[in-house]
């Protein structure tokens, strides 16, 4: 009996620029047949799978430090588009100052496809399911992106556009992703929810960071995202605007829980139905928003 | 569409191998190199049986294209061995019945390997996380964990 597996990648030329404007420049020269190439664990998967028929493929992983992962104590976290997730889980620096970017990427897949997979290639792939870019949205993520005409900068929290669709144009690259020092006394959680503990993709996905601010009328602010419930990453904006004003409580956190629901846009799809969704975000809104208060507490 | 011609040292031997740019690692071990201990299973990087180690880290070989490996260096299933001696994960998993047909076998070797490499007391969540993305249909995975368990221990008794 033959072995149903995915079939083998179909033709392409791999492309491994010298420098990151020779990389610019090819991929804005081949707009529609030439992607950039990080970890692929993504691209070879749609590739196979006959969604994307690129021609060239541009490894963008070994050119000019984009590999680097590097932490100051004033300006904060980069992480260069080759860093993958193994390096990120496994750095003291992000274990101390960033552990919700750690937790999120231990939920990623398993240990061997995190060998490849990196984080800034979870962010571009844009999908609404991606575990990292809850975290890394928290953070307040900015990215640095390289294209024909040099570099600029972009926040986040502006870049989805949709499923897999970003403000990305031909050319660009995302070389690296900063974060500023996480505010004090920050604490943060991620609960996926799959159909299984480990490895599987997410049915829903849940983001909460929370850190004292004595300017908010609560004496708290909380960063809130949603995975798998909308066609991007989605911040619950109203739920984090209601706990800006409402001082920390079970109630205050239920009734945050039920602004995040309503925030939010599901689909049916083969992890779950929409009705679903729409009842876990609820629960899991609550539950980690209870918790990061918790660990707050513990903390302080 | 362009053939590279790439440098890689397997199992501990020198090769040159003429690749295309779709070649994945796991078809240049298996077709051009003619170790076939590395299996191929979903080829989409979740069934772990294609894993090998890539400069001493496991990767899925159906996910890495065999150009990105130019200069590295590849430990598939055949390397584990040395001089005739079979690898403590390789003695364990005998002993303590942890296969049955087998396909999955040489990917879970590697993660073994790879989990011992990098923690060498691993707690049984360790064991478990590591082997997340090593899926075996028959054996249920207690023989499994537990021949690891005791491939750590014989370890630490021999580096005692």
């Amino acid at each position: 009996m033959a072995i149903d597996a995915h079939p083998e990648l179909p033709e392409f030329d791999y492309f491994r620029p010298a420098t990151l404007m020779d990389a610019s420049r090819f991929l804005a020269q081949h707009p529609a047949e030439a992607r950039p190439l990080s970890g692929g664990t993504d691209i070879f998967v749609r590739m196979r799978d006959g969604f994307w028929h690129d021609k060239y493929l541009v490894d963008v992983k070994n050119i000019d430090g984009v590999s680097e992962l590097r932490f100051d104590p004033t300006s904060g976290l980069s992480l260069g588009a080759g860093v993958n997730m193994n390096r990120v889980i496994a750095s003291p620096q992000v274990q101390e100052h960033y552990p919700l970017l750690a937790e999120a990427c231990r939920t990623v897949a398993s240990y061997q496809l995190r060998t490849r997979a990196t984080v800034v290639g979870n962010i571009c792939n844009a999908s609404p399911a991606g575990d990292t870019i809850g975290a890394c949205l928290a953070y307040g993520g900015i990215l640095n992106i390289h294209g024909v005409d040099g570099f600029r900068q972009a926040p986040l929290a502006s870049f989805f556009l949709g499923p897999g669709k970003t403000i990305l144009q031909p050319g660009d690259i995302a070389t690296t992703v900063h974060f500023p020092l996480p505010p004090a006394g920050s604490a943060g959680t991620y609960i996926k929810l799959g159909r299984n503990t480990w490895s599987d993709l997410s049915i829903v996905g849940l983001t909460a960071l929370g850190y004292p601010d004595p300017a908010a009328v609560s004496g708290y602010r909380f960063r809130i995202v949603l995975a798998s419930v909308a066609p991007t990453p989605l911040v619950a904006a109203t739920a984090q605007d209601y706990l800006e004003d409402t001082p920390p409580s079970p109630q205050a956190f239920k009734q945050a829980a039920i602004l995040a629901q309503e925030a939010c846009n599901p689909i049916d799809d083969v992890r779950g139905s929409a009705r679903y969704r729409r009842a876990m975000v609820r629960n899991l809104t609550e539950k980690a928003l209870n918790k990061v208060y918790k660990l707050m507490e513990n903390r302080g | 569409m362009s053939n590279h011609l790439i440098a890689v040292t397997v199992n501990g031997e020198y090769e040159q191998v003429e690749v295309p740019s779709q070649m994945t690692l796991l078809q240049m071990l298996r077709d051009k190199l003619a170790l076939t201990g590395t299996k191929n299973g979903c080829n989409a990087g979740e069934c772990g049986s294609c894993t090998v180690l890539l400069d001493g880290e496991p990767v899925n070989s159906c996910m890495v294209l065999a150009v990105e490996c130019q200069g590295a260096s590849i430990v598939t299933v055949e390397g584990l061995a040395q001089d005739g001696v079979l690898d403590p994960v390789q003695q364990t998993i005998l002993e303590h019945g942890g296969v049955q047909c087998g396909f999955c076998t040489p990917g879970i070797l590697i993660s073994a390997r790879a989990l011992l490499d990098r923690n060498p007391n691993p707690s049984e969540d360790d064991i478990h996380e590591s082997l997340v993305g090593n899926l075996c249909r028959c054996t249920g995975y207690l023989r499994i964990v537990d021949a690891v368990k005791d491939a750590a221990s014989r370890q630490a008794e021999v580096a005692a």
